[in-house]
């Protein structure tokens, strides 16, 4: 049992959470993820380390209520206990070396990113954030971001209620243009991620995205998490879930994500009828 | 004056002259075919007391019992029969934990008509002993009753030292009950939530009750032996640093081969291909059979076609049907008579009316929109026997034909998984990943032992569960002389 000693809601549906975890604390590295059940009945969820404190114990996330279980998730408070969080799991992303280098935080992506650019700007690279979601009110992280010495931090929303209006790729394409970088990271949904690509493609900049298909284990014995990268069958979980940009075979991983969408629209909507919050 | 063995049984040569009575082996009540196949209640029942008896009073009780030679660990098959025959269960009880931690289960999983059974004298005539019944109805005996009246080992002195065991599968389990017996100080480490490795999310509950499991785990536990879960050694601790960090004196590594392979046809990505390992957790350990009360799903085909032909192909073909599958082929490249799975599962699959298409390779998963519509596959041949009189399966030209099916599973073998190892650079290994030990299993680090799959390759409950309790032995042998010496 993992006890939960922070929980804060960032936007509508996007909240924090931290839980006492000190063994997984001591190991976390940038672009890692957890596995969380909730209870006896839960699915094992991943999601990415957003901050961690070895010192005092604890580790991070911050999640987006899409399902039941991030649902489920959210109406719990400090004091409560989570079944299992397992973890740290996934290859740390290379944050040293890079030089120049553009991170692209989309939607919850952002989550990824803030400890990513967190890790690369500590190891010395210049480091320019962009930072998109649909609007202001799904803006998350951007105070943190602030905080850190960047090189630059660009806020771009869909509707233009906060920053520039339009799409994440509009700062990428003028920072490879210029040959402003030497390399670019993007996490945030997979259509995102995969214009992200083409991007960087257009203009000969290396691009690692942090790939999120569905998982069971988290640690590399049901090959739930396969996608395609350069034409190689390689597990999520384990061999990622960073990968290169440019080969990831996008089309398939985006069909396997909604593999159980019907089935999860049932979960979800058969416990928010029993749910007191009536979402 | 009766003689007296060590452990204080009479001996053998002590009892009076056993009478056998001639006669076919005893059948196991099974649930009928019809109902079963809807449901994941265990299939076979079990020996009454009455069967039990009838059963055991055809051995022979041999002079030179040829069948504890076919049993990998040795059992002393002839002594738990007679135990049976005397009435007395705990006293058999004692004779199979001699050498099987877990009897209940191994009466259950063991292929026994290749190992003890084949060996038995009356196989000659087709009708061995049944010991893998027997073996299953002393097992139940055992967890029948209350963990205090369990026939549960006198744990000696602490010795002081403590020892690692990482994976709390069949190997793990034996290494930790084994340790335990030496007075050890044990911590198994279990990267899912769950333990008992295969037991708990391959062999699926109809085969293998949870309860079972649940109950053999909680007997080690009250021997003293600490369960950690959701600890992946290699991430939060690497082999090295659960000694030099964590302060254990000795390490078992016990983490099997649960890395499953695809066939690396076309097709393979599609939605509706899952490996068996995939499909088998999420309704075993996840319970995604009681979905939506459970939140995993698994996707419910209609028509699946199930490629491979051992126990876990035929799990997952059985555990298709009782998702609701209409209809399930299982996709075999030789013949039933090659098949690794044990008989009485091939026996089972085929009354439950899985329907076996044999000699064809699958070559494509075809596909309509991203999911599953087809397997296409071509048909196989046997060679004639080579000079090992092995046949091997060749492809017939020109044969290619397509299964239509909405789902494919994967049942072609698993592999090491290289996450342990490639945070243990000491660790020898051999290339395809498995981890190299002597016959004691003692590995390439000082005090680092390891058994199972994890060393062999896919392989048996029995055989993980006599690496991990033989590594036991060498490792307190080893415990003994180098760390004691140290303090
Ligand atoms: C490596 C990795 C890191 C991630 N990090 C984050 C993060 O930091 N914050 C965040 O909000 N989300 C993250 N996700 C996505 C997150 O895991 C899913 O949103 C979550 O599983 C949804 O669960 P649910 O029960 O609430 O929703 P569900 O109703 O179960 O599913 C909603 C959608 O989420 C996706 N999903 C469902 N189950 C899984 C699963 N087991 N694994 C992956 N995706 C699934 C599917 O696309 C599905 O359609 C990450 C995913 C991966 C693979
Ligand atoms: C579906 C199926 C059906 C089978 N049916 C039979 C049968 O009928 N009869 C039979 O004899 N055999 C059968 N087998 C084979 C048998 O189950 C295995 O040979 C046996 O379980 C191997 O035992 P093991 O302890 O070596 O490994 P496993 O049972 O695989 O256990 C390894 C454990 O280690 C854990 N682990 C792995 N890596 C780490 C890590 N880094 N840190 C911490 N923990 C870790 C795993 O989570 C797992 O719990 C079957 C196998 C399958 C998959
Ligand atoms: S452990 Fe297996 S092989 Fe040995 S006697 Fe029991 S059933 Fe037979
Ligand atoms: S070989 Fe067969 S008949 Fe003889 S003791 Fe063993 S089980 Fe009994
Ligand atoms: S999630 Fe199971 S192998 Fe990656």
């Amino acid at each position: 049992m993992f006890e939960i000693v922070h929980a804060r809601q960032l936007s509508d549906s996007v909240f924090e959470m931290g839980v006492s975890a000190p063994r997984i604390a001591a190991k976390v590295r940038a672009g890692q993820f957890l596995m969380v059940r909730t209870d006896e009945q839960g699915e094992r969820i991943p999601l990415t380390f957003s901050d961690w404190s070895a010192e005092e114990g604890w580790i991070r996330f911050i999640y987006m209520r899409v399902g039941k279980t991030t649902h489920q998730l959210s109406h719990m408070g400090v004091g409560d206990f989570l079944a299992d969080v397992v973890g740290p799991l996934g290859v740390p992303t290379h944050t040293s070396e890079l030089g120049r280098v553009c991170v692209v935080g989309g939607g919850v992506g952002a989550a990824v990113a803030y400890p990513v650019a967190r890790a690369m700007v500590a190891e010395g690279n210049e480091v320019h954030v962009v930072l998109g979601a649909r609007n202001k009110q799904l803006l998350i992280l951007e105070d943190e971001l602030r905080a850190l010495p960047l090189a630059s931090l660009t806020v771009v929303t869909d509707d233009g209620s906060a920053g520039e209006k339009g799409l994440v790729t509009a700062p990428l394409k003028r920072f490879a243009e210029s040959r402003a970088i030497d390399a670019a990271f993007a996490v945030g949904p997979a259509i995102m991620m995969k214009f992200c690509a083409a991007t960087a493609a257009e203009h000969g900049v290396p691009i690692t995205v942090s790939l999120n298909p569905i998982m069971v284990d988290g640690t590399g014995m049901c090959g739930a998490c396969r996608v395609s990268v350069g034409n190689e069958t390689r597990f999520g979980c384990v061999d990622g879930p960073d990968f290169d940009g440019h080969a990831v075979d996008w089309e398939e991983l985006m069909s396997r994500q909604r593999i159980y969408n019907d089935a999860e629209r049932e979960a979800d909507a058969d416990y928010s009828r029993s749910c007191s919050c009536h979402l | 004056m009766p003689s007296l063995d060590d452990q204080g049984r009479r001996t053998f040569e002590d009892r009076e002259r056993h009478k056998p009575v001639r006669g076919e082996r005893h059948a196991m009540s099974e649930r009928d075919p019809k109902q079963r196949a809807a449901s994941f209640d265990e299939v076979g029942l079990g020996y009454t007391a009455d069967e039990a008896l009838a059963e055991a009073m055809r051995c022979l009780q041999c002079k030179n019992p040829t069948c504890q030679d076919g049993c990998p660990v040795n059992i002393d098959i002839r002594g738990f029969i007679r135990e049976i025959i005397d009435g007395n269960y705990a006293d058999g009880v004692t004779v199979l934990k001699e050498r099987n931690a877990l009897p209940a289960v191994c009466g259950r999983v063991c292929p026994q008509e290749e190992q003890c059974e084949r060996s038995c004298v009356l196989a000659k005539k087709g009708e061995p002993i049944a010991i893998g019944r027997l073996e299953r109805f002393l097992g139940d005996f055992d967890l029948s009753c209350d963990i205090e009246h369990r026939c549960v080992p006198e744990i000696p002195e602490p010795s002081g030292l403590c020892c690692a065991v990482v994976g709390s599968g069949p190997a793990g389990l034996a290494c930790a009950g084994q340790l335990a017996l030496f007075g050890h100080e044990v911590t198994i480490f279990e990267s899912l939530h769950a333990p008992g490795g295969v037991l708990a999310y391959g062999i699926p509950e109809f085969r293998l009750p949870k309860q079972i499991l649940d109950a053999e785990i909680e007997a080690l536990t009250a021997t003293g032996v600490e369960l950690v879960t959701d600890f992946v050694v290699g991430r939060l601790s690497t082999v090295d640093e659960l000694i030099t960090e964590e302060g254990f004196d000795a390490v078992f590594i016990g983490s099997g081969a649960g890395l499953p392979v695809f066939m690396g046809i076309p097709g393979e990505n599609l939605n509706g291909v899952y490996s068996a390992n995939e499909f088998l957790t999420r309704v075993n350990l996840m319970r995604a059979y009681e979905f939506p009360n459970a939140d995993t799903p698994v996707w419910r085909g209609r028509k699946v076609a199930v490629v491979g032909g051992g126990n876990v192909a035929m799990d997952a073909a059985r555990t298709a049907l009782r998702l609701g599958a209409e209809e399930v082929f299982l996709v075999y490249r030789r013949t039933e008579d090659e098949m690794p799975a044990r008989r009485e599962e091939v026996h089972h699959a085929r009354e439950e009316g899985i329907e076996f298409k044999m000699l064809c390779s699958p070559l494509e998963v075809t596909g309509h929109d991203g999911w599953v519509t087809g397997l296409v596959a071509t048909r196989m041949e046997l060679t004639e026997p080579d000079a090992s009189g092995r046949r091997a399966p060749v492809c017939v030209m020109d044969s290619e034909f397509e299964i239509e099916c909405d789902t494919v599973i994967m049942a072609v073998g698993t592999r090491a998984n290289p996450l342990l190892a490639s945070a243990a650079p000491n660790l020898e290994v051999s290339g395809r990943g498995y981890i190299v030990t002597d016959d004691s299993g003692a590995t390439s680090m000082p005090g680092v032992y390891a058994g199972g799959d994890i060393v062999t390759g896919a392989a048996t409950v029995i055989l993980a569960m006599g690496a991990g309790k033989r590594a036991a032995v060498a490792m307190d042998e080893w415990l003994r002389k180098n760390v004691t010496a140290d303090r």
